[in-house]
């Protein structure tokens, strides 16, 4: 029963949508105040519907309730509560509900906080965010029905892929899920005011903290993939180039890009178009991605023979969502008013360079994502493009950014002189010399790889603290005046200085780990010892025991550390009886220098057991960069928020619906 | 400068960038573009022996052998026309069975496949495409056989 409400909820939603994309649209053509007020409550509407159909989902979940198809196909009785849980978006059909469910809720957030946003620009943003929906209803309900049921109902499921069953990966989809969705809005704000005809830096400041907000869940649902693709598939790789990787990459990187845009438009009303395109490039990079991973094309071209409908129906909606919003950008776009002028030496031309870099980076990542297929479709030859394409594409156009990003915040607003700005770059530079000469020298046989990699890191950290220095006008007034001016900075001073030490610190991470790491395979039995590097590991015992849905082989060993005992260290080897899956446990001992991961394979008591050591140094700074990166994302929000509720804004919002009327 | 020329510049800057990206995109496709063959494309066309090269098909049953205590392997790969031998060193992923598909990377001489990497699947149902698309140019691929 509970199904079937769940499943009238999404028909209901279907309905409430079309209404949704209708009335408003037409209200604020005809500037009808009654027909633009449909607008939010429809919005409200449609969430509470995907809402009552996710919670429906869930319930079939929770109480694994197996007559529910895709209950029987995804979940297990005897799995634990929190994998019933995240099991509803592990899967095809509930990942889409899910899906829907952002959508909405972002929908439902601008209905709900955009009360001061000018009537027709709310109505047509509101519209658009429908008519998203309503595709994607549409999908849902046509090719990939949770609700449908199995008669009669299996006595038990098919368990949820194991590799899937593990904390990092149940939070991992809902993170990156609000970051893909969250684009969205920046799109739907992005077509109304090529609607409207007009963009002005009121426009920016409401669509850069849902910008904000997306980019900082990406950011952390991308992170959490990583981190999980490290600790549990037993390889100890972090970053593979992989296409489903890439896919998230990409609307990760034209995000970025919008992020730096919408302040050039918010601060000086310039780069309007420019910024618009990005909010439609950036969001139909975030339905590539689900399309490349939804429809299968990338895993494999069966499952799309299988199910010819889903991928050919987001490919559909992909095509017009892209080609419809380009089309209206050629249309409108011309007819935005160029906004203020700057100097090519400015933050401004800083903030261009920044996006032209960033845009280059995705457009390389682009190819090496796409090729395959395009070379596929057209010749039928079958190539993989792997890390060393990217390293040799991505690497070399980031590395400009890198130099610029610490020379940018140092220049000001319109006009600016490269000379001064550099020159107060030298301490900075004398640390990146510093930084570069010492690994040069300290660590022997260095090659090039790291000595640049820390010394561009140097040079991002010197930069970020120079440009802190320069804002609490350090050494020049009283240390006590500088205290207080540090404390007093506004959140996004903080967010922006976080987000880029935050690069330096992930560059460390990546470089240690890609340039130092070790690695030892060996074949070991109960009392064997195996070095790498200062460790010592002793193979204490393996038992052989049962979780609640498993069976497990764990390993003791026992480590020290230049004869110091350092750790215990317990990786287990796992099998999942119901879908007859072994999973890889690594054992891993964190610390500020760098990982020791250990992973044991097959063997038997007798034959000894495989057993994998690599030491990784820094690797743990990988992970404590990209979190700096979303500290600064939410210090940049907190900001947002304090000057939400200042006059002046609220002064400058009432005059716009007037200027408006006057037009 | 005028908004006009300012537009110009920066299109112009962009379009240098771009220029120089194709220019690095091309070069990494000449030397990093790795082909998939099956066993079948082995034996027929001739493969330069330090061009690095993927393969693809099923493991034969039964020929699955490990020396060196499990450390070093050897195995055969299949797509039921041709098959071709190939040794790995290193630790196989979870999944990597006898009678299931397989992608590895590497090199090949000698009539020998001498794998650096042998690809984990995430998913025990998985089948490459690569594999699927070799199996059924050989035509022993059953449709809806093993769905993903």
């Amino acid at each position: 029963m509970i199904a079937e409400i769940g499943h009238y909820a999404l028909v209901l939603a279907f309905f409430v949508a079309v209404a949704q994309v209708v009335v408003p649209m037409y209200g604020a053509a005809k500037r009808d105040v009654a027909l633009m007020g449909f607008a939010a409550p429809a919005a409200s509407a449609q969430f509470l519907c995907i809402a009552i159909a996710f919670g429906a989902l869930m319930h079939a979940y929770i109480t694994s309730d197996f007559s529910v198809a895709n209950v029987a196909a995804n979940s297990h009785s005897l799995k634990p509560l929190l994998y019933k849980i995240s099991g509803v978006w592990g899967n095809h059909e509930g990942s889409m509900v899910f899906w829907v469910l952002i959508l909405a809720l972002f929908g439902f957030a601008v209905a709900a906080f955009g009360r001061q946003l000018p009537d027709t620009l709310k109505a047509r943003v509101i519209s658009i965010q429908g008519l998203i929906g309503l595709a994607f209803l549409g999908f849902i309900l046509l090719t990939s029905n949770p609700f449908e049921r199995l008669d009669p109902a299996p006595l038990d499921g098919r368990d949820l892929n194991p590799l899937l069953q593990d904390p990092g990966l149940a939070f991992h989809p809902p993170m990156l899920y609000i970051g893909y969705v969250g684009f969205s809005l920046a799109f739907s704000f992005a077509m109304a005011a090529l609607i409207e005809g007009r963009v002005d830096p009121a426009w920016a400041r409401w669509v850069r903290p849902w910008t904000l907000a997306a980019w900082t869940f990406l950011t952390a649902g991308i992170t959490l993939g990583s981190w999980w693709a490290y600790y549990e598939l037993g390889w100890g790789g972090w970053w593979f180039w992989d296409p489903v990787e890439n896919a998230s990459f990409m609307p990760w990187l034209a995000g970025t890009a919008l992020l730096h845009s919408a302040i050039v438009v918010e601060k000086r009303d310039a780069l309007k178009a420019w910024t618009i395109l990005l909010a439609i490039i950036t969001f139909s990079l975030s339905l590539m991605g689900t399309f490349l991973v939804r429809s299968g094309i990338l895993t494999s071209v069966h499952a799309f023979a299988v199910d010819p409908e889903r991928g050919l129906f987001i490919l559909g909606i992909l095509i017009v969502a892209v080609g419809g919003s380009l089309t209206l950008f050629a249309i409108r776009a011309p007819a935005l008013k160029a906004g203020g002028l700057f100097a090519p030496v400015s933050r401004e031309g800083g903030l261009v360079l920044n996006n032209l870099f960033l845009s280059v980076a995705t457009a390389t990542v682009f190819i090496g994502t796409l090729y395959p297929l395009f070379l596929d479709a057209m010749t039928g030859d079958k190539v993989s493009v792997g890390a060393p394409f990217f390293n040799a594409t991505f690497v070399p156009v980031m590395i400009p950014l890198l130099v610029l990003l610490a020379i940018g915040p140092l220049l000001p607003w319109k006009r600016g002189n490269l000379r001064v700005a550099i020159e107060k770059l030298w301490v900075s530079a004398l640390f990146t010399i510093v930084v570069a000469g010492g690994i040069l020298v300290l660590v022997e046989g260095a090659p090039l790889a790291p000595v640049l990699g820390f010394g561009f890191a140097a040079w991002v950290a010197g930069g970020v603290v120079t440009e802190l220095a320069e804002r609490i006008r350090l050494f020049r007034i009283p240390l006590g005046d500088s205290l207080r001016r540090l404390v007093s900075l506004p959140g996004a001073a903080y967010g922006m200085s976080l987000a880029h030490i935050g690069m330096a610190v992930f560059i460390c991470g990546a470089t240690g780990e890609t340039n130092w790491t070790r690695e030892l395979v060996a074949t070991a039995k109960a009392g064997d010892t195996l070095t790498i590097g200062q460790y010592e590991l002793v193979l204490e015992k393996v038992e052989r025991s049962q979780g609640p849905n498993y069976f497990r082989d764990m390993a003791t060993l026992n480590v020290t550390k230049d004869g110091v005992p350092f750790a215990t260290l317990q990786p287990e080897r796992r099998l999942y009886p119901v879908q007859q899956m072994p999973t890889t446990e690594a054992a891993i001992r964190s610390g500020i220098e760098g990982d020791l991961y250990v992973a044991i394979g097959e063997g038997s008591t007798e034959g000894g057991y495989i057993v994998r050591v690599w030491v990784k140094p820094l690797v743990p700074w990988i992970w404590a960069g990209a979190m700096l990166m979303v500290l600064g994302g939410l210090f940049s929000l907190s900001d947002r928020r304090l000057r939400i509720g200042a006059p002046k804004r609220s002064k400058r919002r009432a005059a716009a619906p007037a200027a408006e009327a006057g037009d | 400068m005028t908004p006009k020329r300012r537009r110009l510049s920066i299109v112009l800057i962009g379009l240098v960038m771009l220029g120089t990206a194709a220019a690095l995109v091309l070069t990494a496709f000449e030397e990093n573009l790795v082909f998939f063959f099956s066993p079948t494309d082995l034996a027929e066309k001739d493969v330069g022996a330090d061009r690095r090269i993927r393969i693809g098909g099923m493991v034969e049953d039964g020929s699955w052998k490990k020396y060196e205590e499990g450390l070093r392997s050897e195995f055969i790969v299949t797509d039921f026309q041709n098959a071709v031998k190939v040794v790995y060193r290193g630790s196989l992923p979870d999944l990597f069975r006898e009678g299931q598909g397989v992608v590895a990377e590497g090199k090949f001489s000698g009539g020998v496949f001498t794998a650096s990497e042998v690809l984990a699947k995430h998913d025990e149902n998985y089948m490459p495409r690569e594999v699927a698309d070799a199996l059924k140019k050989s035509g022993r691929w059953k449709e809806g056989e093993t769905a993903q």
